[in-house]
């Protein structure tokens, strides 16, 4: 386990819950409807490996997808995905692979949706989609340009998540020498205002010093 | 010394990197343009027919209606290490190249079409493939390639780079889809393309010249009916669909003026945009 690994473990068991990181994404995907007067809103994370992209938070309709992997060699959220555009396309349903791939599966069929890619250290890591509108048709350039800068926040999250995440899986390893330390800082966090906590605090520092004056 | 210098312009083994007295006759340029250059002079009967585009996308559906033939059409596989770039029977299990190229056959219904298919299977956000794939189109002299897609990954900016300058030297003009991300991607940042963004006008042939670069030009890009996976249409909005009425254009200009470099084409965009001289 490398210095940063660690570093990302520790805060990764200070950070908190799985529940926690997705109700960031579960608030991100409602503003993103909300901005746009949309019925659904959508994050889905790229699975570089299995060349997949995943359900990680919905807002409105279609929840039952959270998890859901669909291929990202096709579709509209996997070509940007692929490409880095953002792309608007109304009455989805015309396009027949949509329809069958993914909208089938959930009983759910949009008309329109605008779909931008989630950017992160130069790297597309997901896709951010707003789907459907019954007070307007179509989305308009400013609105593409808005939900643009609006998924920088959505990436930021879901770089957060992600990498906590992984974080969490090298504390959780088994033959990990340092995840004692990890889970040691997930306690202390809880126990912090407390009295022993305090106390614990103090004994760790003064170990700390020991260390660092050999 | 000066007598083993090539003279400039003649092909000499050494590039000409200065003219010599005497030898402007050599890069004579003949058919000067009227003083004022209209669409009429710059398009006007033309159906881009002689016109090369390659389209670097998600491949191109040749029993599509709305794209009629596809001239070429190759695509970038894994091969070990590297990018092989192989024929194959054209194909778009996306729909987005289809778009393209429905677009550029649109405006110019009688230029060739060609695809290299670089995203879809086993190239699932590489950007490598994206490279090989343009790096082969220009081998391939094509006058024009559209790119409705770009990369934001850093390490193949100076490669990327190298690859547009090579287009717009070679006679290949690149146009690329802007991003409208406050984010670094490329190609389209560049100055040897042609960047494209998206106006809301209804018009196929309703163009701006963008005098606040990175985004040079304005075409259509809202609403647009485009030809889709499985022969389907769907009304679309985004740069992508933006960068092809401007390839499609370019290629009504290089179908009556073949002789065209990359420079004078843009040259004439740019003196036949809606906002610029008489046409303003």
């Amino acid at each position: 386990m490398s210095g940063d690994e660690l570093r990302a473990a520790v805060a990764a068991a200070a950070l908190g819950s799985e529940e926690l990181r997705r109700s960031l994404l579960s608030a991100i995907v409602e503003v993103a409807r909300a901005i746009l007067g949309a019925r659904a809103s959508s994050i889905v994370l790229l699975d570089e490996a299995a060349g997949e992209l995943v359900f990680e938070a919905v807002a409105g309709e279609g929840e039952s997808l959270l998890g859901t992997r669909i291929p990202a060699a096709r579709g509209i959220a996997g070509w940007v995905a692929q490409s880095g555009e953002a792309l608007a396309v109304e009455d989805v349903s015309a396009d027949p692979r949509f329809a069958r791939d993914v909208a089938e599966q959930t009983g759910y069929v949009p008309k329109g949706l605008i779909a931008v890619p989630l950017i992160a250290q130069d790297h597309v890591i997901g896709v951010l989609s707003v789907l459907d509108r019954p007070e307007q048709a179509s989305f308009s350039v400013a609105e593409s340009d808005l939900l643009s800068l609006f998924a920088i926040q959505a990436a930021a999250a879901l770089a957060l998540v992600t990498r906590t995440r992984r974080a969490q899986r090298v504390l959780e390893g088994e033959d990990e020498p340092l995840s004692a330390v990890a889970r040691l800082a997930t306690t202390l966090d809880r126990r912090a205002g407390e009295e022993n906590g305090q106390t614990a605090i103090a004994l760790l520092e003064a170990i700390e010093r020991v260390l660092r004056d050999r | 010394m000066a007598s083993e210098t090539p003279p400039g312009g003649g092909g000499g083994l050494l590039p000409a990197s200065s003219l010599r007295r005497g030898l402007a006759e050599d890069i004579a340029m003949r058919g000067g343009w009227p003083d004022t250059v209209d669409r009429e002079w710059a398009w006007g009967g033309s159906t881009g027919r002689g016109a090369r585009v390659c389209v670097i996308d998600s491949g191109v559906d040749p029993g599509h209606p709305a794209v009629g033939a596809v001239s070429g059409a190759w695509a970038a596989e894994p091969s070990g290490e590297s990018i092989a770039i192989v024929e194959e029977a054209a194909q778009d299990p996306v729909g987005h190249g289809t778009a393209a190229a429905g677009i550029v056959r649109s405006l110019a219904p009688e230029c060739d079409l060609y695809s290299v298919r670089v995203l879809g299977e086993g190239n699932i956000g590489t950007g490598r493939a994206l490279l090989a794939g343009l790096e082969w189109a220009i081998e391939q002299g094509f006058e024009l390639v559209n790119m409705s897609l770009a990369t934001t990954r850093r390490e193949f900016v100076a490669e990327l780079h190298r690859l547009a300058d090579a287009a717009y030297f070679n006679g290949t003009l690149l146009v690329c889809s802007a991003h409208n991300m406050i984010m670094e991607s490329y190609p389209w940042r560049f100055a040897a393309v042609v960047s494209v963004g998206s106006h809301e006008e209804p018009d196929p042939f309703t163009f701006f010249y963008n005098p606040q670069p990175p985004v040079e030009f304005y075409a259509r890009g809202v609403d647009v009916e485009v030809p889709w996976a499985d022969k389907s249409v769907i009304t679309a909005t985004g740069n992508s669909f933006a960068a092809p009425h401007i390839t499609g254009i370019a290629a009504l200009i290089l179908g009556k003026h073949p002789e065209l470099t990359p420079f004078q084409l843009k040259s004439m965009l740019y003196m036949t945009a809606a906002n610029v001289g008489a046409a303003a």
